[in-house]
């Protein structure tokens, strides 16, 4: 692709960093996924050099092996974005900010390494505030890198001035407003270090504008000065045993695993451990495709819409063991009544999650691979010692309920084309090595449940914060970080229309993502609740993508330089995905035009008891006969 | 409700004590009393932070204390082996008739007169929140015209130092 003339940034005078290379820029070693990383970010020796602060910035993220950043320049940030110019960290330059920061956050999520996104000041910064959010919810490891007014303008009030600190101090795992350009390269040592050790999580590092135009000296690597982090990795041996000792006594165990194994790279482990001890496993949201969907142990997605399995699963249990998860409410439905005989393991690298929403009967706080595989060992000596506890009537009433309300839909009485079909059908043609992006709402629900993931790090979605506008730039995120896989966006109308600019990006800079709208003409998953709790009184849920065709979503696609197509029926599903997939040399969108009724089964509704789960609409399952 | 008092050890950074104060009313806690200064160590902070909290909703900002990363250390100091001070500035009205007895009262509570106006006197006195809260019981008659209260700092008694440690040496 094109790069800007010169002329457009020619009166950013200084160049301050030498036109040559240093020898081995393109030597990036990856950021290791586990949370275990060694602490010095020792990529490789820098003699100390002349530059500016922008140049120390950038010779610090090429030191730190980011291959690219996604990002918009400003007048803040423009100094940075003069020796980018001749850099080989590759600067994708997106339409929106917030495309920027969720672009960040789906590289990251699908490698495992630490995302960049840059903004300018006021605006720039405060345009990342969503995704620095959404990141913070599902401890992604992102830094964000934002330009700030000079020094001697900060707290004037002064154009495009905003306290992006300050904004973002409840946001963030830490943030960083550099005083001197000596301290940058320290500070984005830091950064890097603190967004992807211990539980990951997004850092800001706010960059006043002179201190990017000051002299500096440029060594690596830097000393990190961190004395007060010390996240603990290896977990208690006395609380392993205890927990291996449940493991091996209890008769309704269930192994609840939550996105703090796919961020340790924990899945050989879970598989290793679940096999050995024939535990049934459930995976969160945010843990999909951490174990995979066909094992027979696994029963799926527990929470408001998960299987009635896995929910009836945790409610009956008589033991959990919570591997990287947080209790979360969407999984609990009322804490109260949640789980009620379950004794509780709760193993976390943040010591904080344990005994926040539910009490830990056995508490352990370390990295979820030394845990799983402490586990292992710790069951293996128990077990030689003992017999383990029966668990063929547990796995009965498992069966049986898998059997009874297995996931499912109806066709729409109307003739329409069912959305869960398409999205089953996308799952099915596109296979288990795509990675698949999801925005929220019911296509995010349909796209958890009929898509089979079977390898980890192939869903990415916003599960924390609920992000609508997620999927559109994070799977652009992910289609850099793998450009050998192929990424399928599952999006709705409303998301959709929140960040589709991110298509010009994509076709413009040679990232052939693909996307799948589940047009609904609705926010369905609004309307859902307006038809369950208000009286199918629809308040501002239709959106006119099917009453007018505004946006025409094939015309859109077209304007931002991508493939449209369009499927209206079910006969013609196969063969459009089919079309879609023949497409690698840019991006396309298929509007998928799907009947507006449809509702995302299973439910527990919001505030009640996983108990009152409903299978279909006044459907309950019947737990009683299963009582014990 | 119990009141408990917590001895923070931070970096001496600038912004550390929004992040420490901003966390307490984030995660609804109201903060009664908060005195901030630097210790023995340059590089390092106090907070001492009085609050009013149920055990355990105490241990989950604890835990969340704990992650910011400038924070080094948190010490929930026992009032049973900890001595805790606040001080306090009373401006009492003291005019001819009333002086004797308002010295009287100051010397009674080992407090100091550091200001004399004709109609009013200035009273330092440092102490728990109990004896201060008796001295301007006292006081109250005479007429308060203006005071001033520190937050409370506390330190555990004995020998052993809550500041000694491999990570405040690094600090």
């Amino acid at each position: 692709m094109t790069r800007p003339t010169p002329e457009t940034l020619a009166h950013s005078a200084r160049r301050a960093r030498p036109a040559a290379e240093p020898a081995g820029d393109t030597d990036h070693a990856p950021t290791p996924r586990t949370a275990s990383a060694p602490a010095a970010p020792a990529v490789r020796q820098a003699a100390p050099a002349q530059v500016s602060g922008a140049g120390s910035l950038v010779r610090s993220l090429e030191a730190l092996g980011v291959d690219v950043v996604f990002g918009i320049p400003g007048g803040a940030i423009l100094p940075a974005y003069d020796p980018l110019y001749d850099s080989t960290v590759r600067h994708i330059l997106v339409r929106h900010e917030q495309g920027a920061g969720h672009a960040a956050t789906g590289y990251a999520q699908a490698t495992g390494k630490v995302g960049v996104c840059m903004a300018t000041s006021g605006p720039g910064a405060t345009n990342l505030v969503t995704p620095i959010a959404d990141a913070y919810m599902d401890s992604v490891p992102l830094v964000a890198i934002t330009g700030q007014v000079a020094r001697p303008s900060i707290g004037t009030d002064a154009f495009q001035e905003a306290d992006i600190q300050g904004i973002t101090l409840p946001i963030t795992k830490h943030n960083f407003l550099v005083q001197t350009a000596d301290e940058i390269p320290r500070v984005l040592a830091e950064a890097f270090h603190l967004a992807s050790t211990g539980r990951p999580g997004p850092v800001l590092v706010d960059i006043p504008k002179d201190v990017l135009q000051a002299p500096t000296t440029f060594a690596w690597p830097p000393t990190l000065d961190l004395p007060g982090y010390r996240p603990t990795l290896h977990p208690h041996g006395k609380q392993i045993r205890e927990a291996a000792r449940l493991m091996s006594t209890a008769r309704r165990p269930v192994l609840y695993v939550g996105g703090g194994v796919l961020k340790a790279g924990a899945t050989e482990g879970l598989r290793r451990l679940a096999e050995l001890t024939g535990i049934p496993v459930v995976t969160t949201l945010m843990a999909l495709g951490a174990f995979p969907d066909s094992h027979r142990q696994h029963l799926g997605m527990p929470g408001m819409h998960g299987t009635v399995a896995a929910v009836y699963g945790l409610q009956k249990a008589d033991l959990i063991v919570a591997l990287g998860a947080r209790f979360d409410d969407r999984v609990t439905g009322r804490l109260d009544s949640f789980a009620p005989d379950a004794t509780v393991v709760h193993a976390d690298i943040d010591p904080a999650e344990i005994g926040k929403n539910r009490h830990a009967d056995v508490p352990i706080v370390g990295d979820a691979k030394h845990v799983i595989d402490e586990l292992i060992a710790a069951v293996t000596t128990e077990r030689a010692a003992r017999p383990a506890a029966e668990l063929a009537d547990w796995w009965t009433q498992l069966d049986d309920l898998r059997k009874r309300y297995p996931l499912g839909y109806e066709e729409p009485a109307d003739g329409t084309l069912s959305p869960q079909y398409v999205i089953k059908r996308l799952g099915e043609i596109a296979g288990p090595d795509t990675v698949y992006v999801a925005g929220v709402g019911q296509h995010q629900m349909w796209a958890s449940q009929f898509i089979s993931y079977e390898k980890p790090y192939t869903w990415l979605n916003s599960g924390g914060l609920g992000t609508m506008g997620y999927a559109v730039p994070a799977a652009m995120g992910a289609k850099v970080g793998k450009p050998d896989t192929t990424v399928w966006a599952v999006d709705g109308d409303g998301c959709f229309q929140m960040t589709n600019q991110e298509l010009a990006t994509c076709a413009l800079e040679g990232i052939p993502i693909k996307v799948a709208v589940i047009n609904n003409g609705n926010l369905g998953m609004v309307r859902q609740w307006q038809t369950l709790f208000y009286g199918e009184r629809y308040s501002n849920t239709e959106l006119g993508t099917h009453k007018h065709r505004i946006p025409d979503f094939v015309k859109l696609a077209e304007a931002l330089g991508c493939v449209g197509l369009r499927c209206e029926n079910a006969a013609d599903v196969d063969k459009t995905i089919a079309a879609a997939m023949e497409i690698n040399d840019a991006p396309v969108v298929i509007d998928f035009v799907v009947g507006k009724d449809a509702m995302v089964w299973p439910m527990v509704a919001a505030g009640t008891s996983n108990d009152e789960i409903m299978f279909a609409r006044g459907v309950r399952p019947d737990f009683d006969e299963d009582e014990l | 409700m119990t009141m408990h008092t917590l001895s923070v050890l931070v970096e001496n950074k600038p912004g550390v004590l929004a992040r420490v104060s901003g966390l307490f009313s984030r995660r609804g806690f109201n903060i009664d009393s908060l005195a901030v200064g630097e210790t023995e160590n340059p590089d390092v902070s106090r907070i001492t932070i009085v609050v009013n909290a149920e055990s355990s909703p105490l241990e989950q900002v604890t835990k969340q204390l704990n992650k910011l990363v400038n924070v080094l250390k948190i010490v929930e100091l026992d009032p049973q082996v900890s001595v805790a001070r606040e001080l306090l500035l009373v401006k009492v009205r003291a005019d001819r008739n009333a002086r004797g007895q308002v010295l009287e009262t100051v010397n009674l509570f080992r407090a100091r007169v550091v200001d004399v106006a004709p109609d009013t006197l200035t009273i330092e006195a440092t102490g728990t929140p109990d004896k201060l809260d008796a001295l301007l019981r006292d006081l109250e008659p005479f007429g308060i015209k203006e005071m001033v209260q520190s937050g409370t700092v506390a330190i555990g008694r004995g020998s052993r130092s809550i500041t000694a440690g491999p990570a405040l040496r690094a600090a």
